[in-house]
């Protein structure tokens, strides 16, 4: 599509709105509509877009997949990393309540931290799993 | 009997493409039809489970001002997860559909068994 | 009112789109027609409240779902389903048998809507009224999601990882078909 003028130009413009959203539905996602998963997804479609209109290559030097492996590793990590972090602060696993000095600031600071993990997993399972069906084709 | 036409049409269409999706799976021999179907099966669960959990005049489960009766959360966490689980699983069978067209050169399931027995 | 409109309308819809999807036997028509499906689900969940469900059906379904069959479509260069040689009768039966079973199960669930239904009043009603004090979230359903129900949540996410982990191994290198090929000739 190297040749598609209507479709870069668009796309260029879509992709830098498409992240920011993205970003406003990952941090935006306890007083609204939103979360680590729709976040990743949304996140990892702006990349899919690139990749399919400037080709693969070009994507794949903005992330390269041993990025993302480690990428997919940390998110699952910090999210059980979360729990252990309870753990050993006294309370639970997963039990956000201990992470700060009151129950309710301790909640919210693991939800986000655990949203962040689910949002870096999904974002870049969805880009690894792509990357592999498009990099298939290649010969 | 409008009425109770009404409180169980969102449960028909649901066992409607329910069925389609299982026919589509059982009676197809093309890899990707078969999968087609699968996520047809696949989203009519999500309408059912989102039907069950919605109450008539409710709102989204996102506590405002002004609001009293909200939609069951409940239903709404588990198809949440349960989409984007979807989605990887269905690509790890697509993954598969294309190993095996690599290895048989087709993704008709009776030509794959013809191929198969000859060996 | 128009909730009842646009739910029965974009049920129909669905149910349209799926009876094309059963009958068409173009593969690309399939997909597209899939994605369309998906779209149409994913405005039939904001009607039903489910606004965070949306969100995620109409990015995973109607984008990514549809791109990685289109991917799979490139790969396996298949164009048309081949007419089945088989008689469709047994599995017609099956399913009408299948769907008259469940039709009969639905013929006294709790209507559509209701609030006094079963799956109403268990733990969704502690949920609502305790969910913003004891997390301070109000969308209850990132609460329910990330603390009431982290455990599961983290389950879900070793799914993905894992079904990430093994596209790979199954897909993520080149391609040797080439190569096999040139040693058989």
């Amino acid at each position: 599509m190297k040749h598609n003028l209507i479709l870069r130009v668009v796309s260029k413009i879509l992709i830098p709105l498409i992240i920011l959203f993205g970003l406003y539905v990952q941090f935006h996602g306890d007083f609204g509509p939103g979360g680590g998963f729709q976040a990743g997804v949304i996140f990892s479609s702006a990349f899919i877009l690139y990749s399919l209109v400037f080709g693969l290559d070009t994507a794949e030097k903005i992330i390269p997949p041993p990025v993302l492996k480690v990428l997919a590793s940390l998110g699952v990590l910090l999210y059980a990393g979360t729990g252990v972090a309870s753990l050993l602060l006294g309370g639970n696993y997963l039990d956000y309540s201990v992470l700060a000095k009151t129950p309710l600031a301790g909640q919210h600071i693991g939800i986000i931290v655990i949203e962040l993990g689910v949002g870096i997993t999904v974002a870049a399972v969805m880009l690894i799993i792509f990357f592999a069906f498009a990099g298939r084709g290649r010969t | 009997m409008i009425e109770y036409i009404l409180g169980h049409y969102n449960y028909w269409i649901v066992i409607f493409l329910m069925m389609t999706g299982f026919y589509i799976v059982i009676s197809r021999g093309n890899m990707i039809k078969k999968i087609a179907g699968l996520n047809i099966f696949q989203v009519s669960v999500f309408l059912l489970y989102i039907s069950i959990g919605n109450v008539r005049d409710g709102t989204a489960p996102i506590i405002t001002e002004g609001f009293t009766v909200y939609s069951n959360p409940l239903p709404h966490v588990l198809i949440l997860t349960a989409i984007v689980v979807g989605v990887a699983t269905t690509s790890l069978a697509l993954a598969l559909v294309v190993r095996i067209r690599e290895a048989y050169g087709t993704i008709e399931e009776d030509e794959i068994h013809n191929k198969d027995q000859s060996l | 009112m128009i909730d009842t409109i646009l739910d029965v309308t974009l049920l129909a819809f669905i149910a349209v789109t799926a009876i094309a999807i059963l009958r068409l036997r173009n593969l690309f028509a399939i997909i597209m027609l899939f994605g369309i499906f998906s779209l149409l689900s994913a405005g039939l969940f904001v009607v039903l409240d489910a606004a965070d469900v949306a969100f995620t059906e109409a990015a995973v379904g109607a984008g990514i779902s549809t791109v990685l069959l289109l991917a799979t479509l490139a790969l396996t260069k298949e164009h048309e389903e081949k007419i089945p040689s088989h008689r469709p009768w047994l599995p017609l039966l099956v399913v009408l048998v299948t769907g008259a079973a469940l039709i009969y199960g639905t013929l006294d669930i709790a209507p559509f809507g209701s609030a006094s239904a079963p799956a109403q009043t268990h733990v969704a009603p502690l949920y609502l009224e305790q969910g913003m004090a004891q997390t301070g979230v109000p969308n209850v359903v990132t609460g329910v999601l990330a603390s009431y129900r982290g455990f599961d949540t983290l389950g879900e996410v070793t799914v993905i990882f894992t079904a990430g982990i093994a596209v790979l191994l199954l897909i993520g290198g080149r391609r040797r078909e080439n190569q096999t090929r040139k040693e058989k000739e």
